[in-house]
């Protein structure tokens, strides 16, 4: 691949460092990453991957901008209000870089959709903020085989962790099922400090940038936890349980659970 | 001395706010039960018939006790011990009521 005078002009920080390089800085206009949600995990992850040069950027989401989201969903602004998230994220990250194309898929994730939608993705990055999402998610990427980096933020705290299925362990290794929702924080405990956003979500452009570059060490088997409070980063061990339900020796779940089917099972 | 007991921000208005609390105890079900004394309400939201619940996890320094022994995981002084539960993020609003229909 022969780059432009432009592109290796903007990617000159890239190309100096050896662990990346022309090859490095080719295979990110080659990758194709794909986000679950342009809120405010997703922002900041779609904002460094465009910035990176990563060629193709696919956001799944089908909400719309609100003046709410502004604190800290930082691909959108006060004009795009109402505009669909997807579309507001491709207009901002286009717009940061023409080298990237972001695929808009403005639909609801379901056990019927997802599969479709990822099968093309080298990278899936979780940013979703709810649980039936989250371990549908996970479980398809690990029935695809997809590499997933995954992340939640709450309140003042962020969790991190990265999913190489086949070789390590899943989210539900770490946490088997998703809380009953008489055990999920009420409204009014659900705040979120806007920059722990930003902390976390670039954490996971991090990786999902390592990832395709392949150097360093992921965050495989291992669970990082960072408080905002206290300014602590620890990491927790993460062993791939043989029990796991979707990923053990014997997995009980061999079709994707999707939302409402998740909420009756809950019952 | 005894062990140090890190709280998860959605268990800490039992624990009057406090991020870390302090501890004695010979093994995690007793762990449970001594801070179920201290900050009654916090054994239901961690455990059920005595097993720590599947959304939530504890770590013994950076072990995870499901691989270890469980409930039976045995402390010595010094341990700092890691309350870890499962977090989805901002939407939660609508997912409680969306999960309530
Ligand atoms: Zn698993």
């Amino acid at each position: 691949m022969e780059f432009t005078e432009d592109q290796i002009l903007r990617y000159s920080r890239h190309i100096l460092l050896p662990e990346v390089g022309g090859e490095g800085q080719e295979r990110l206009l080659n990758a194709k990453v794909v986000l679950v949600g342009a809120g405010g995990l997703g922002s900041p992850v779609g904002y460094y991957l465009a910035a990176a040069g990563v060629g193709t950027i696919g956001v799944i989401d089908n909400d719309r901008v609100e003046i709410s989201n502004l604190q800290r969903q930082i691909a959108h602004n006060s004009s795009r209000i109402g505009v669909l998230k997807a579309d507001s994220a491709k207009e901002t990250y286009e717009t940061l870089n023409h080298d990237v194309n972001v695929v808009t898929h403005k639909e609801r994730l379901t056990s019927a959709n997802i599969k479709n939608i990822i099968k093309d993705y080298d990278i899936v990055v979780d940013g979703s903020d709810n649980f039936p999402t989250r371990y549908l998610v996970n479980d398809a990427c690990v029935m695809l085989k997809k590499t997933l980096i995954s992340a939640a933020v709450f309140r003042f705290e962020g969790q991190l962790m990265s999913i190489y299925p086949g070789d390590g362990p899943c989210y539900r290794c770490l946490f088997e099922i998703p809380p009953p929702p008489g055990m999920v924080p009420s409204c009014q405990e659900a705040g979120i400090l806007g920059a722990v956003t930003g902390v976390i979500g670039t954490l996971q452009a991090t990786e999902v940038i390592k990832a395709i570059l392949g150097i360093g060490e992921p965050l495989k088997g291992k669970l990082l936890l960072w408080n905002a409070l206290d300014m602590s980063f620890r990491t927790v061990k993460v062993p791939k349980n043989r029990e796991c339900p979707v990923c053990g020796e014997h997995p009980t779940i061999k079709e994707l659970i999707d939302y409402e089917h998740f909420c009756s099972m809950s019952h | 001395m005894g062990v140090k007991v890190r709280i998860p921000t959605p268990l800490q208005k039992l624990t009057n706010g406090k991020a870390e609390v302090e501890c004695s105890a010979k093994n995690i079900a007793e762990l449970v039960d001594a801070l179920e004394k201290d900050y009654p309400g916090i054994k239901e939201r961690l455990s059920e018939g005595g097993k720590v619940r599947r959304f939530i996890n504890i770590y013994v320094n950076d072990e995870d006790i499901r691989f270890v022994n469980k409930e039976e995981t045995v402390l010595k002084d010094g341990d700092n011990i890691s309350i870890v539960p499962a977090i989805a993020g901002g939407r939660l609003k609508n997912e409680v009521e969306r999960l309530g229909t």
